[in-house]
């Protein structure tokens, strides 16, 4: 069942062997891995990363484990997931620290990649990382009220604690939520708070930062700095991301990401949800790849459900197939934007978009919807393939994509100006790819061959011959190619697996057992990961076995990506921002949930 | 050579320039345009040349499993008389997402039972996501995803949370938009009351007593 | 406001003396009307899912540039309509209404989904704002999740209805008053909007009682740990 989340047991005999006091095995049925002491994390860490060969610390997350009856067991839980740039599973580690005055030794100055991760829990949670060099909100802003994610915490909007809710049915009283709120809208503020003379201190507190990092970069500030915000709108942030520059004349000395213009609350809503209600929203994660989306919830889920849920035959193809249609017309967006954004306004989307829209149409006549497909199910997929459309997946695969795909690659690839514009800008070593645990098509560039479909093969993506596509000079160029790249190696896929979709044309069994509108998750946690257009995609979930997920977490790729943006612009040219930018491919949904 | 690259891009920019005018001259004589093998060509995957459809005087042919904001399928009986197919069982309700359903149920004054019909049923178009679970998951066929998106409106207060007239839409028009899943359907539950009818039949020959009549069909099968 | 000005057919407006025709005002609508409805160019700005369709209606299976629309303009000074198009959240509510007080009038909103025009599905968390309409006017709203790009045309071409109804002797940005610019919400515990402050400090004065029993336990529950 969680076969995919536990360590090597070589390892793990010797971390218990090592910190022999320190370690303890999770002992909670359906839990894995270990529950460390707080104190000895960053000792435990050190060693993971310096001798076992954990050197990827992919996910950070917090539970809140809390319960309002009286003498529960009350606490939080920081949970780490660990693996190695080679491949393998995960090595998890869990440290539990109290509600009040959590603190955790923070990760970030051994995994860089845990920066963002770190400050997500602090701001949702309220769990303090000591020897975190920037520990401020990310999501929400300075001064908000309160850790929203914490189960106690309860918004303006708070009707009951689960879905579905009574007054839907059986109650039936139909009513506007804001109507019922003293301001008619969805605000609620602190007893004694006086709006008169409010001062905002989020941006204060953001210049603060930005200067300080600007004189780590050099100490003698001597010229004028200035400051530019880019975003939140600006029309090369795709999306409402803003960035803060700090520059001297045209050179970057620091730049920090802004986020939150986009937090939809995802994970708080996905608490509520039963564990079908999610499927929908996660659409809405990354609204460029909805599949991938639903792919990743899917095994997260099924992981848990054990075996009545494992997929039929046809149903795994078709998610494959799915998922990797995805891909390509996830890149073709990503590839058109990113010529966008060097320069070559519209044209090159506007030939992508065109491919894009033929991938949508069997989106659409499939599932029901272009972008919001909702098509996976525990234990299958919503449903066969309408009439025609497998001839047209067909026609599309093997005739039409590979020639567009060749004409988009000789339309760019060798222009004297976009390789002006991107060799050579926005480097990132394999070392640091690996240390600020990017993922997907940035760290390949940079030189690291990690794809989960290989590094630890999910669904049946270990029946297909591929390679895993990999750059070298970790630039825009690369980033750019590989994405080209992987197109290819795409269809590649499709075109092995097509041919082999049981049932064929004719259809067949897409759903193991009845489709059932509530499912039952036996108690556990689980962490599905799969390797979406954007890099890893996981979903941390947790059971306490009722109709609704303890806790929902998603590891989204695009927001741990950008953890690496400062690092590849510090130093260049302001007008590269928005190319390096363009190059992590984000997503606002999935930065911001 | 430095500019080969920008040529062989150009170049293919100008292929694309040059295709739009070769297919309108290669569908002479045939309507490349306002015709539907004519948008069935421009999403093809020969297609070439210029792409739009002029939408509004031409429209993409929505696929039939497309899902726009949900509606309520009524049956009209032979006086023509409407007869919900909702029994107000609150699956979808349950279901929803969101929770944009709400279900005014109704029970009888005299048998203090519930009346399987809905007396109101709202759908806040504001809310929905157009996941289609509801129409999924309705064990009736009583709730079904629209092909109508021309819905642009000039005021939400007032519209847009729909009710059950507003929802209402006649099997004849779910069987129009939706056929093979219509008549998928229908033979299923062609087949259900065949199946009912032949053991209601059995057992009445069995056991000698009289077949109960048209029974409604229970109101909740309810889990959870 | 002057209200004693009887020599205009519409009072309070400053219509040019060669105007000062009713026919000639209605014909000279139509004329005026069409090269507005002809020439809306949106804001290019995008929230979220809704904006990929949006993206869409411009590139070439929608195309936009058929309706005169497709001058996407990334400044609010240069743009008539602002295509809300997307999850409004309490985060960006404050650049939004910066950015309609920056429009120049005329000026046109269109609420694109479900989330602009009323909260979404993701209406009832903490930070999304249920309808841009709660700080800015909306002309027109699209309902769908995402709204298809055809029905984001079907929007479209109601607001140029819209504009085909208005004419030039009632519109309000050739009135003489200045148009008010709509006061920019704060970031604070909670958004925070101008407008309500009386109200906020009514309620948060108000004695810890009936609505204040879902958030005082927290703090307590807290202590108690
Ligand atoms: S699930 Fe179907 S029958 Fe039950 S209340 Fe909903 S629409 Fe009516
Ligand atoms: S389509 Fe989805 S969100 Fe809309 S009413 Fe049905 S279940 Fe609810
Ligand atoms: S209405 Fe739906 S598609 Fe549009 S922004 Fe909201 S969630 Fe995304």
């Amino acid at each position: 069942m969680t076969d995919a989340t536990t360590a090597a047991p070589v390892e793990q005999s010797e971390l218990e062997k090592r910190f022999p006091d320190a370690v303890k095995a999770d002992a909670r049925p359906g839990y894995a891995g270990f529950v460390v002491e707080t104190s000895k994390l960053v000792e435990i860490a050190t060693a993971l990363r310096d001798e076992m060969g954990y050197d990827y610390l992919s996910s950070v997350t917090a539970v809140d484990y809390y319960s309002d009856a009286p003498n529960a067991e009350n606490f939080i839980e920081v949970v780490y997931h660990f693996y190695k740039s080679t491949g393998g599973g995960a090595l998890v580690l869990k440290v539990q620290t109290p509600r009040d005055n959590s603190v955790v030794p923070s990760l970030t100055p051994l995994y860089p990649g845990a920066d963002f991760q770190e400050r997500e829990a602090y701001d949702l949670y309220g769990v303090n990382f000591e020897g975190h060099p920037d520990q401020r909100r990310i999501l929400m802003w300075e001064g908000f009220a309160g850790h929203p994610m914490r189960k106690d915490w309860k918004e303006a909007f708070y009707e009951e604690e689960v879905k579905p809710f009574k007054n839907r049915w059986p109650e039936g009283q139909v009513y506007r939520i804001e109507d019922r709120n003293p301001f008619n809208k969805n605000n609620k503020y602190p007893q004694g708070f006086d709006p008169v003379g409010f001062k905002e201190t989020d941006d204060p507190k953001l210049y603060e930062v930005l200067e300080r990092a600007a004189r780590e970069y050099s100490e003698d500030i001597d010229t004028e700095q200035v400051v530019v915000n880019l975003g939140p709108q600006h029309p090369s942030t795709h999306g409402v991301f803003r960035m803060a520059v700090r520059l001297d004349g045209e050179t970057i000395v620091a730049l920090k990401p802004v986020m939150g213009y986009l937090h939809r609350n995802h994970e708080k809503i996905g608490e509520r949800n039963t564990w079908t209600m999610n499927m929908p929203f996660t659409d809405r994660l990354d609204y460029l790849s909805s599949m991938s989306n639903n792919f990743g919830y899917a095994l997260a889920v099924e992981k848990l459900m054990g075996d009545k849920a494992a997929p039929p035959e046809r149903a795994e193809y078709l998610r494959v197939i799915m998922a990797e249609l995805t891909r390509i017309s996830n890149h073709l967006w990503a590839v058109g934007f990113l010529l966008n954004d060097l320069g070559a306004f519209f044209t090159p989307s506007l030939y992508a978009i065109q491919e894009r829209e033929l991938i949508l149409d069997i989106f659409e006549a499939t599932t029901g919807s272009r972008m919001m497909c909702n098509y996976f199910r525990f234990g299958g997929v919503a449903r066969d393939l309408p009439e025609g459309v497998y001839a047209k997946i067909k026609d599309l695969v093997f005739e039409r994509l590979p020639r567009k795909i060749d004409e988009l690659d000789i339309y760019l690839s060798e222009n004297e100006l976009v390789r002006s514009r991107s060799e050579g800008v926005g480097v990132i070593t394999p070392e640091e790819a690996i240390a600020f645990s990017t993922a997907g098509p940035v760290l390949r560039a940079s030189g690291v061959p990690y794809d989960i479909r290989r590094a630890d093969p999910y669904s049946i993506y270990d029946r297909f011959k591929f390679d895993v596509k990999v750059r070298y000079h970790g630039d825009v160029y690369d980033r750019y190619m590989i994405r080209i790249d992987e197109m290819r190696q795409s269809l590649d896929i499709l075109k092995q697996a097509i041919p082999d979709l049981p049932g064929g044309a004719a259809g067949g069994e897409v759903m193991n057992g009845k489709n059932p509108y509530q499912v039952r998750v036996p108690a556990g946690e689980s962490y599905g990961r799969v390797e979406g257009p954007k890099g890893e995609l996981g979903y941390y979930i947790v059971s306490n076995g009722k109709g609704n997920p303890a806790r929902y977490h998603v590891r989204a790729p695009s927001f741990i990506n950008l953890t690496v943006l400062e690092k590849m612009c510090v130093g260049q040219k302001v007008a590269d921002v928005v190319v390096n930018l363009g190059s992590i491919d984000i997503v606002l949904g999935e930065v911001d949930r | 050579m430095y500019g080969l690259g920008i040529l062989k891009g150009m170049w293919v920019t100008l292929t694309h320039f040059i295709d739009s005018y070769v297919e309108d001259i290669k569908w002479l004589g045939r309507n490349r345009y306002y015709s539907k093998e004519g948008i069935q060509h421009r999403r093809s995957k020969d297609t070439k040349g210029i792409f739009t459809v002029q939408y509004p005087e031409e429209k993409l042919p929505v696929p039939e499993e497309f899902r726009f904001i949900p509606f309520l399928v009524y049956d009209v009986d032979a006086d023509g008389n409407k007869q919900d197919r909702c029994t107000s069982c609150g699956i979808c309700a349950k279901v929803c997402p969101p929770q944009c359903i709400w279900i005014v149920r109704t029970e009888d004054p005299v048998t203090k039972r519930p009346v399987p019909e809905p007396v109101d049923f709202f759908v806040d178009v504001d809310i929905c996501m157009n996941c289609g679970y509801c129409a999924e998951y309705c064990p009736f066929d009583a709730i079904k995803m629209d092909h109508d998106y021309e819905m642009a409106s000039f005021d939400r207060h007032a519209e847009h949370i729909f009710n059950k007239e507003k929802l209402s839409k006649p099997a004849s028009y779910y069987a129009g938009i939706r056929p093979t899943n219509y008549n998928r359907e229908e033979t299923l539950k062609a087949e259900e009351a065949a199946k009912k009818a032949a053991a209601a039949a059995a057992k009445a020959a069995a056991a000698a007593a009289a077949p109960p009549a048209g029974s409604p069909p229970p109101a909740a099968p309810t889990a959870g | 406001m002057t209200d004693t000005n009887p020599t205009v057919n519409s009072a309070g407006y400053e219509v040019p003396p060669e105007l000062r025709q009713n026919v000639a005002i209605t014909t000279l609508d139509k004329i005026w009307n069409m090269g507005r409805r002809y020439s809306v160019w949106p804001m290019m700005f995008g929230l979220a899912c809704c904006a990929i369709e949006m993206i869409c209606t411009a590139a070439s299976r929608y195309d936009l540039a058929r309706f005169g629309m497709e001058v996407m303009r990334p400044s609010p000074r240069q743009s008539d309509l602002m295509i809300v198009s997307g999850t409004v959240t309490k985060k960006m509510i404050p650049q939004i209404v910066r950015l309609y007080n920056q429009m120049p009038e005329p000026k046109y909103v269109l609420a694109m989904g479900a989330c602009a025009s009323g909260g979404g599905p993701f209406k009832e968390g903490y930070n999304v704002v249920s309808g841009v309409d709660q700080y800015v006017p909306v002309d027109v709203y699209v309902p769908g999740c995402p709204p298809t790009p055809q029905a984001l045309l079907h929007g479209l071409m109601k607001l140029q209805e819209k504009i085909d109804s208005e004419s030039i002797t009632s519109v309000r940005w050739y009135g003489k008053d200045d148009i008010p610019a709509i006061p920019v919400p704060l970031l604070g515990p909670d958004l925070i909007d101008p407008r309500d402050n009386e109200l906020i400090k009514q309620e948060t004065s108000k004695k810890p009682a009936a609505p204040a029993a879902a958030a005082a336990p927290a703090p307590a529950a807290e202590a108690a740990n």
